[in-house]
């Protein structure tokens, strides 16, 4: 990669999602479609109208985006050489059976039986409608949909959200950390990073720019032809035409919360006792039912955590103070999901106490150094829940004996440029690893599949650790969150989108 | 490591007794018919692996040819004591199963000396990474009973919940010397190391500097030919990490992460002349060194998860094995190894043929990740059978057991000491 030309974030180009959440547009639905007839498909795809990540004032009311399997892609006519430019997690899929493992997807979580995303239930593409309340939201799906909608796919499933006013289905405030991405590329890579940062380079989020090692991700760069004659320009490559370029992938997955059984479960550890139950389950998440860390927030600001006026802080807090894990647990959700830590432990003043680290020669305690450095991990989040909500108040009551509770929980979503670096290291190495920070006998206490291993029977266990006592610890946790489905997608730039919708143009050669 | 070509006429035999030995792809039978690995209780990790080198046309971009490779099988082995009393009791245990396998190798014969053809066929490494050197299978389970009998303890008796942790300390410290007296808890004293085991360790401790000191006038006068010819090298060599085979990588991943420690086996060929073969050889030999005298108990660098490895050349130098046994997803693996100890592997492997260009030999290489991660997965071979004998510990387990021991076996703690020491419970 001898000639490299950086060039400016095209607005344009990207889908809004991987910029805007659309806090405001409280409607949202996600339909999972298979190719019926490609050519249909085709034309579709050429004048959808797929919202940019352009800022607008006033912000649309409405937004719509598409994304890809690989089996979708090939549905479309997109030949194998430029399908094998795609990431090996992205053409496998989720459902892989190795993957399964890695991802915790065994037993009740197997692909096997979920409602969508497993074997034969496979989705092609997912068009995402976003709507704000006021909208007739109907007539913009329609109109999206255009005529041609029903001769192009066949629906496999529609999933429909919920707005639980910012709190996700066990009634705690969701979304509060979020890494802040590099928009304007100031960032320098590669560095060595000695303090906490939230700031994560666009190459983490989007293909085609430099990411955290300062190197472009994988994806298919083509030729200079008439097919990609509309496509953006590889930096890295002169010559070659990027087709990943202002496209990211996308991680879907159902995950259905059993709310009754958690408050259930919390309320019986904690004797009865609401208050009790409530902060065991703050310790298991990280943060209070506000959202609130357990950790104190920090006086030094934070590159990338924004002060907003008026708006309580929540997010300016690392684990630095706590490493005992006495406030927040080790094993708490928001801790393992982001550890907040940096590429060198005990933050080494000069290149000697550096080198004496990387030799080996460091701290010597016990848990030290045990957590990959997070900078290289993060997750932009863009789940929503779905089904009918159960407050945590109605949820500590007895369930009625003839009434189940209606099916809750959470379409999570995350963008990442790896998917295998980013979600699937997250999930494993952090969430579902038994061992995690060294841990032992417990995955995370919401997600967690409780299945035992090889040689730990045991992994429902959550631990409080206490300084200066005894940890408390909770055993035979049962499984709150099920996978019911899941899929891997490449949601392309938009040119690149019109370039899978360009007709009978989908070049055979021409890969490198 | 016991190596042998593998006779081509049986090689699907061959395959078929390996895949005998396992439950499924991945998972062996600790108690199966040809090598019941469980019987043997000085035995850590075990494998056996075909050497299907598929990267070894990558020699033609150095305009070499080389002759097609044998196949070979080979055995691997991490055990306590010596390797050829492990192979007497491997010879003793199981020689019908040895005798199957080992009849799949050019030179095998009838059988009739299948010790003395393990003795001749054993391959030396050049370098071998301990986790933790001289902590023995029977101490790493006699450490986890004792967790799992303290953990027990504490989840029955809430009133410790209240205790300090000198009391708690205390506490356990008579629960667990009950536990001793009454023979539901052993924690041997460790055998005495064989002197004559120090004695070679001591030579080596002290031959391998003095030798270098030795030869440091003349390495003085090379040393700029060398670093002027690596440095050419390094801007001429070609790089070779295209994506793998999809077919190829979901195969490889078939037989991993089924438990909470892989197995990693990788080969390839090493880039021809005499710069990079001295490169080879002397940053293993110092690795080597390393591990063997200088590091911390527990980690190799920074990396708190890897139990075992050990670097094999192969034909000659023409070619390396690298085999290792570490906790985690191969992804983690690769991540906490680019980030964490970088240098160390753009030194040990920047020798192979088609590694990603480094600078200054530990520079650059590795950093670019994802050209990284494809070269190490292209070189990576199925392994046919893996044993651990305590399958669900990492090496960080056996380091918190360990030093749940150490601190029972003190008796009196200060207060800090005590507060770290409850910590680990």
């Amino acid at each position: 990669m001898g000639c490299v030309t950086m060039s400016e974030f095209d607005d344009a180009d990207a889908q809004g999602l991987v910029r805007f959440a659309y806090r405001e547009m409280t409607k949202a639905s996600y339909a999972l479609l298979r190719v019926k007839d490609a050519a249909a498909a085709r034309a579709w795809l050429r004048s959808a109208p797929v919202t940019s990540a352009v800022e607008m004032n006033p912000p649309p009311a409405t937004a719509l985006h598409v994304a890809f399997t690989a089996p979708g892609l090939r549905a479309l006519g997109v030949s194998e050489p430029v399908i094998a430019g795609f990431s090996h997690e992205f053409r496998a899929g989720m459902a892989q059976e190795s993957r399964s493992r890695q991802l915790g997807d065994v037993e009740a979580n197997a692909p096997e039986n979920w409602s969508w995303g497993g074997p034969a239930r496979e989705p092609h593409l997912v068009v995402m409608f976003f709507g704000k309340p006021e909208e007739p939201y109907e007539t913009f799906v329609q109109d999206s949909k255009g005529p041609a909608w029903n001769d192009a796919f066949d629906t496999l499933d529609t999933l429909d959200t919920s707005d639980f006013g910012g709190v996700e289905p066990f009634g705690f405030t969701d979304g509060i950390s979020q890494p802040e991405i590099d928009w304007d590329q100031k960032r320098k890579t590669p560095c060595t990073q000695l303090d906490y940062g939230n700031i994560a380079s666009l190459g983490e989020f989007l293909l085609g720019y430099r990411n955290e090692y300062g190197k472009y991700t994988d994806r298919p760069l083509l030729d200079a032809g008439d097919a990609s004659a509309g496509l953006p320009a590889a930096e890295d490559a002169p010559g070659k035409k990027d087709l990943g370029r202002n496209g990211t992938y996308l991680v879907m997955r159902q995950l259905r919360q059993e709310a009754r059984m958690f408050w259930q479960f919390a309320k019986q550890q904690a004797g009865g006792d609401n208050a009790a139950a409530e902060k065991l389950a703050a310790a298991m998440v990280g943060r209070t039912r506000a959202g609130d860390p357990l950790e104190p927030i920090q006086e030094q600001l934070i590159p990338g955590i924004k002060t907003k006026q008026g708006k309580k802080e929540q997010n300016r807090f690392t684990f630095d103070q706590d490493p005992a894990g006495s406030r927040c647990p080790f094993g708490a959700h928001v801790r393992r999901a982001n550890p907040r830590n940096t590429d060198f432990p005990d933050r080494p003043g000069n290149a000697l106490t550096k080198l004496i680290t990387m030799l080996g020669f460091g701290p010597r305690g016990f848990r030290d150094d045990l957590t990959s450095s997070v900078r290289f991990h993060r997750i932009v989040r863009r789940g929503r829940e779905y089904g009918t909500e159960l407050k945590p108040e109605q949820a500590l009551a007895p369930a009625s004996a003839d009434a189940p509770d209606p099916e809750c929980g959470l379409h999570f979503i995350c963008l990442n440029a790896n998917i295998s670096r980013q979600f699937e290291f997250l999930q494993n190495a952090w969430i579902s690893s038994t061992k995690f920070s060294g841990l032992t006998g417990e995955s995370d206490p919401l997600l967690g599949n409780r299945a035992a291993i090889p040689g730990c029977p045991v992994t429902s266990d959550f631990t409080m650790q206490k300084g200066g006592g005894l940890r408390l610890r909770v055993s035979g946790m049962p499984q709150f969150i099920k996978v019911r489905g899941g899929a891997y997608f490449f949601m392309p730039g938009i040119k690149a989108l019109r370039y899978f919708g360009h007709d009978g143009a989908v070049p055979v050669r021409g890969m490198t | 490591m016991v190596l042998a070509p593998i006779l081509p006429s049986r090689e699907e035999e061959l395959r078929a007794l390996l895949a005998s030995m396992n439950d499924g792809p991945g998972r062996v039978n600790a108690n199966n018919a040809l090598i019941p690995f469980a019987k043997f209780d000085n035995l850590h990790f075990a494998r056996l692996v075909i050497l299907d080198d598929k990267t070894t046309g990558d020699a033609r971009l150095f305009g070499l040819r080389r002759e097609p490779y044998p196949l070979y099988l080979a055995f691997l082995g991490d055990m306590d004591g010596d390797e050829n009393g492990f192979l007497e009791d491997l010879a003793r245990v199981a020689p019908d199963g040895l005798r199957k396998l080992f009849s799949c190798c050019e030179g095998f014969g009838d059988g009739a000396g299948l010790l003395n053809w393990m003795k001749e066929h054993r391959k030396p490494s050049i370098a071998n990474y301990v986790n933790w050197p001289g902590r023995t299978v029977r101490r790493i389970r006699e450490e986890a009973a004792l967790q799992e009998a303290v953990e027990s303890y504490l989840h029955k008796d809430s009133s410790l919940r209240e205790m300090s942790p000198r009391e708690i300390h205390a506490k356990l410290a008579r629960f667990i010397d009950g536990e001793k007296t009454s023979g539901r808890l052993t924690l041997s004293e460790e055998s005495a190391t064989p002197p004559g085991w120090w004695i070679r360790n001591l030579l080596h401790l002290v031959g391998v500097p003095l030798l270098v000191l030795l030869l440091s006038p003349l390495l003085a006068v090379l040393a700029p030919f060398y670093l002027i010819r690596l440095r050419r090298l390094e801007t001429t060599d070609p790089e070779l990490c295209p994506a793998v085979d999809q077919a190829y990588t979901e195969m490889l991943s078939r037989g991993e992460d089924h438990y909470v420690t892989n197995q990693f086996s990788a080969m390839g060929s090493l880039k021809p002349g005499p710069v990079r073969l001295l490169t080879a050889i002397g940053v293993l030999s110092t690795v080597n060194y390393a591990a063997r005298h200088i590091v911390r108990p527990g980690r190799l660098g920074r990396i708190r998860s890897i139990h075992f490895a050990r670097w094999v050349f192969l034909d000659g130098t023409k070619r390396m094995i690298f085999c290792s046994n570490y906790d985690g997803s191969v992804e983690s693996y690769m991540d906490d190894f680019i980030n964490k100890t970088g240098f160390g592997l753009n030194a040990s492997f920047s020798s192979g043929i088609g590694y990603p260009t480094t600078n200054w030999l530990f520079l650059d290489g590795c950093g670019d990740e994802r050209k990284y991660v494809e070269f190490l997965r292209r070189h990576t071979v199925p392994t046919q059978v893996w044993y651990k004998a305590y399958p669900g510990l990492t090496a960080v387990d056996l380091e918190r057991n360990g030093r749940i021991r150490k601190g029972l076996e003190v008796s009196s703690l200060s207060d800090r000491e005590a507060g770290e020491w409850v910590a680990l419970l």
